[in-house]
């Protein structure tokens, strides 16, 4: 806004504020939102949860960053990444409130869900690590995420439609920087190459989750509304194996998955999580600023 | 009460980014349609990044501008679909966006069906340094001080810019 100060910018006619709850307006407001006669919106809302869930966890762990990179170049990336994820975040949790026919704004479900009601993969919870831990998250993400908004852009839902056809532009800048920088410290010194493959090892055993379909995602998969994970996955093992040759790091053994998150089942590093995301907008629920 | 002098269009046309304030929103191909009925004003803008925070500023200037010239009654809405792309900006757009240092897009990528190709190594774009003209420049960057930004370096003149990367 071109304010001359910041005193006018608070105090002007209010539609220009910057802090949670202080009447952002609906990122979809103008689109039409009807949900299509066929398609059930309990399903579609739940499903826009969990793409919503795995981006806003996501972006928090990436924002938790700041001050932290290695570089500045580094810092400002992934801010700029967590701020994609989180852009994602408001379209997919405003298309959730008009499908379920609540009509419940973003700030309902970031701030006032509680950690059972998180539909997450537990990947995107991960506590923060060393920058080889950050790497193989993002990697991981970022490839799984891509190939899942690429499949999502015939849904037959045109606003979820619409919303992956913007994030793919987004994430593929996203699996391009973990892939570089995984190739970077993998085929760089000992010490970056050992990091990168215990920051690989240690979120392996959360990799199989992805691929495992939930029965709202089987559901939707089925009318042609969402994408069933399992189909997602010779991608992700190609995409991987070009990164981690190119790097000379070795790809860890598969577990069992144990898919939990998208069930509200979550890891230990949930609930701190949320406890901080949340803390203001809970201590003062109707405040604006 | 400001008498209507101009149509909404030309006045919403007139509307400038808040992060790149020599173009203005028409220019950065943001603003997609101005519809007047009853005297109520719609204007349409499409996000350039889903995460773009400077579309609530946008939204707000743009009401601003229109109740300035005499419309009192404003909607502006959101389009998402079809995506903004880089190759909306105006030819007038990409000299302005030169004549201040930064160096316009390319053409976006067009990309054939099937998965997107990985890009592994340092990403090799033809893209001029917008203060000595050279074309041999490097990018230190593909994240700068906006989502719509990617970082540069002139290997001739040594400067560093900025570049409006393709999407």
């Amino acid at each position: 806004m071109s304010f001359d100060n910041v005193y006018e910018a608070l105090t002007g006619d209010g539609d220009a504020r910057w802090a949670f709850g202080t009447g952002f307006a609906d990122p979809l407001n103008g689109v039409d939102t009807t949900v299509p006669p066929d398609v059930d919106g309990a399903d579609l809302a739940a499903y826009c949860l969990m793409l919503g869930d795995d981006a806003l966890i996501m972006s928090h762990r990436l924002q938790e960053w700041c001050t932290n990179a290695p570089e500045l170049e580094e810092e400002v990336a992934l801010a700029n990444i967590g701020l994609d994820l989180l852009g994602q975040t408001r379209l997919l949790y405003a298309r959730a409130g008009h499908a379920d026919g609540t009509g419940r704004g973003e700030d309902h479900y970031a701030f006032f869900r509680g950690e059972e009601e998180f539909a997450n993969v537990r990947l995107a919870e991960t506590p923060r690590g060393d920058f080889g831990d950050l790497i193989a998250t993002l990697l991981v993400f970022a490839t799984w995420r891509l190939a899942l908004l690429q499949r999502l852009i015939p849904s037959r839902d045109p606003v979820l439609a619409a919303i992956a056809a913007k994030g793919v532009k987004e994430v593929a800048y996203h699996r391009d920087h973990a892939a570089q920088w995984t190739v970077r410290l993998g085929d760089g010194t000992d010490e970056s190459h050992r990091r990168m493959q215990a920051g690989l090892d240690r979120i392996w055993p959360l990799v199989g989750e992805l691929f495992t379909a939930h029965e709202v995602e089987t559901r939707l998969a089925r009318s042609g509304v969402a994408v069933d994970p399992a189909g997602l996955r010779a991608e992700f093992d190609a995409v991987l194996e070009q990164v981690l040759t190119a790097a000379t790091l070795r790809r860890p053994a598969d577990v069992p998955p144990d898919p939990g998150g998208r069930r509200g089942l979550h890891t230990d590093a949930l609930g701190p999580l949320l406890a901080e995301l949340q803390s203001v907008a809970r201590a003062h629920p109707e405040a604006t600023w | 009460m400001v008498t209507v002098t101009t149509d909404a269009r030309a006045v919403a046309e007139t509307v400038t980014d808040p992060e790149l304030p020599m173009l203005t929103l028409a220019d950065l191909g943001v603003l997609r349609d101005v519809s007047e009925e009853d005297g109520r004003v719609v204007v349409t803008i499409t996000p350039t990044y889903s995460g773009c925070p400077a579309m609530d500023a946008m939204r707000a200037d743009l009401v601003h501008a229109l109740r300035a010239a005499g419309y009192d009654e404003v909607d502006v809405r959101t389009a998402l679909h079809p995506p903004w792309t880089t190759d909306w900006i105006s030819v007038e757009g990409r000299r302005r966006l030169a004549e201040a240092g930064i160096a316009p897009p390319g053409a976006a990528p067009r990309r054939a069906e099937g998965p997107i190709p990985l890009t592994l190594g340092p990403t090799v774009r033809a893209v001029r340094c917008p203060r000595c003209g050279s074309a041999d420049t490097e990018e230190t960057s593909a994240f700068g001080a906006t989502a719509c930004r990617a970082l540069r370096r002139c290997r001739s003149c040594r400067e560093p810019f900025e570049h409006v990367k393709e999407i």
